[in-house]
């Protein structure tokens, strides 16, 4: 299944049945079950792993977003009733909140997404230039945001 | 599937204050994990004042000095005092680093020191590498050829031999692999920064003549590709090596070979 077939060492064994866990416990003399250490109780977060979490939260959040333009679309299909209803919905103040979220999310998804790129094609793994693409992403998903709702209220005649 | 809470065993409790002597003026609190298997109680965060005017600069020096001066049953794993053997990685201020290598003058407050995250512990600072050696044995870690032994020596050109830079250098502390919120996720099947590293120093070997046979053992959707480039690894190396960049590496072969 892996290279290494010819490996004779238990842990290469281990490896090899996926029975790791058992060895790694067998190895020793020990009276105690082992504690795990403490991981995200004490790391530091730092630029890169906040902005992977947020890739992550974004996409979750735009996951649900498309639910949401479905009823949407369901809605228009439906009559003018039903979609006055979700309209009305929209212009609550709830309403913007969660479609100010989305429009942050898609902004910082897609940016962030095109940094994905990058990488996957070699670029940006140094560290200045992580954590420059990182802050670029930031301040892009603040601009586009803050342009898309200006655009938006303008058309609507509010500005 | 990653359990983001510790075990009901593994939460640490508070634990004994260590007072300096009367007198010293350089105080330093070192906030250190112990975990002593002969009681099997939870572990706890024993509190040592350290007086620094009396200590070496390094966070090394410190904990020698309390397991000589103050608490001799303090364990950690340390040999060389110079980076270059890698034994006495552990977690020191929120990132994985060498004792050795790291001033105590860099901490601002109290010095808290952690094992390696996200391992099993067999006492106080001292992680059970076992599975992660394990891992490091499947990737084959040695050069292989199929062409017949020379007279002499497989010659490599500067250019060739360029290639490995950054990568040689690693002392296989596990620094990187322990600060990966993947490999603490899903450890058991993906390989890690440190091992994907290893694995691409010996892809990367113009001397090696098994890089497609390499490349078949990493495609999987665990060994390699849980890394989502959270770049952790990087940030936190004591050696300064890129294993983010070495596994963006590997993924690029892994394309390119389609």
């Amino acid at each position: 299944m892996i290279a290494g077939e010819n490996l004779r060492g238990p842990a290469a064994q281990a490896i090899r049945t996926g029975n790791i866990m058992a060895e790694s416990q067998s190895s020793g003399a020990r009276r105690h079950s082992r504690p795990l250490s403490p991981h995200l109780q004490v790391y530091k977060p730092q630029l890169t792993s906040i902005t992977s979490i947020l890739h992550r939260f974004s996409g979750i959040a735009l996951g649900l977003g498309l639910l949401y333009l479905v009823c949407w679309l369901v809605a228009a299909a439906q009559g003018m009733a039903a979609f006055d209803a979700l309209q009305d919905f929209n212009g609550s103040v709830i309403g913007r909140l969660l479609l100010f979220g989305w429009s942050v999310a898609f902004f910082y998804h897609l940016l962030n997404g095109i940094r994905h790129l990058a990488w996957d094609a070699g670029f940006g793994f140094e560290l200045p230039a992580a954590y420059r693409s990182g802050y670029a992403v930031l301040i892009g998903t603040g601009l586009l945001t803050i342009a898309a709702w200006v655009y938006a209220y303008f058309q609507m005649g509010v500005l | 599937m990653a359990e983001l809470t510790l075990p009901a065993n593994s939460k640490p409790v508070t634990g004994k204050t260590w007072k300096a002597a009367a007198g010293a003026k350089n105080i330093r609190n070192f906030r250190i994990y112990r975990w002593d298997p002969d009681t099997g109680a939870n572990p706890r965060i024993d509190t040592y004042e350290v007086d620094l005017d009396t200590c070496g600069p390094m966070i090394l020096d410190a904990i020698i000095k309390i397991k000589n001066e103050i608490d001799s049953t303090l364990t950690f794993r340390r040999s060389c005092r110079e980076g270059v053997c890698g034994s006495c990685a552990m977690n020191i201020d929120g990132t994985n680093t060498l004792a050795c290598t790291k001033f105590i003058a860099e901490v601002k407050g109290d010095v808290k020191i952690y094992p390696l995250p996200h391992m099993p512990v067999v006492k106080d600072l001292v992680p059970d590498l076992t599975h992660i050696f394990a891992q490091y044995e499947t990737i084959e870690p040695w050069l292989k050829s199929d062409t017949p032994p020379q007279t002499r020596e497989r010659l490599q050109t500067p250019e060739e031999r360029a290639k490995l830079d950054g990568l040689w250098e690693c002392i296989l502390c596990f620094s990187c692999s322990t600060s990966c919120p993947s490999y603490w996720w899903n450890g058991d099947r993906y390989l890690g920064p440190a091992i994907l590293l290893q694995a691409y120093r010996f892809i990367a070997d113009s001397r090696d003549e098994a890089t497609g046979e390499r490349l078949d053992a990493l495609e999987d959707p665990f060994r390699l590709y849980r890394c989502h480039t959270i770049m952790n690894c990087t940030k936190t190396c004591p050696k300064g090596l890129n294993p983010a960049k070495a596994i963006g590496e590997i993924k690029k072969l892994m394309v390119e070979r389609r």
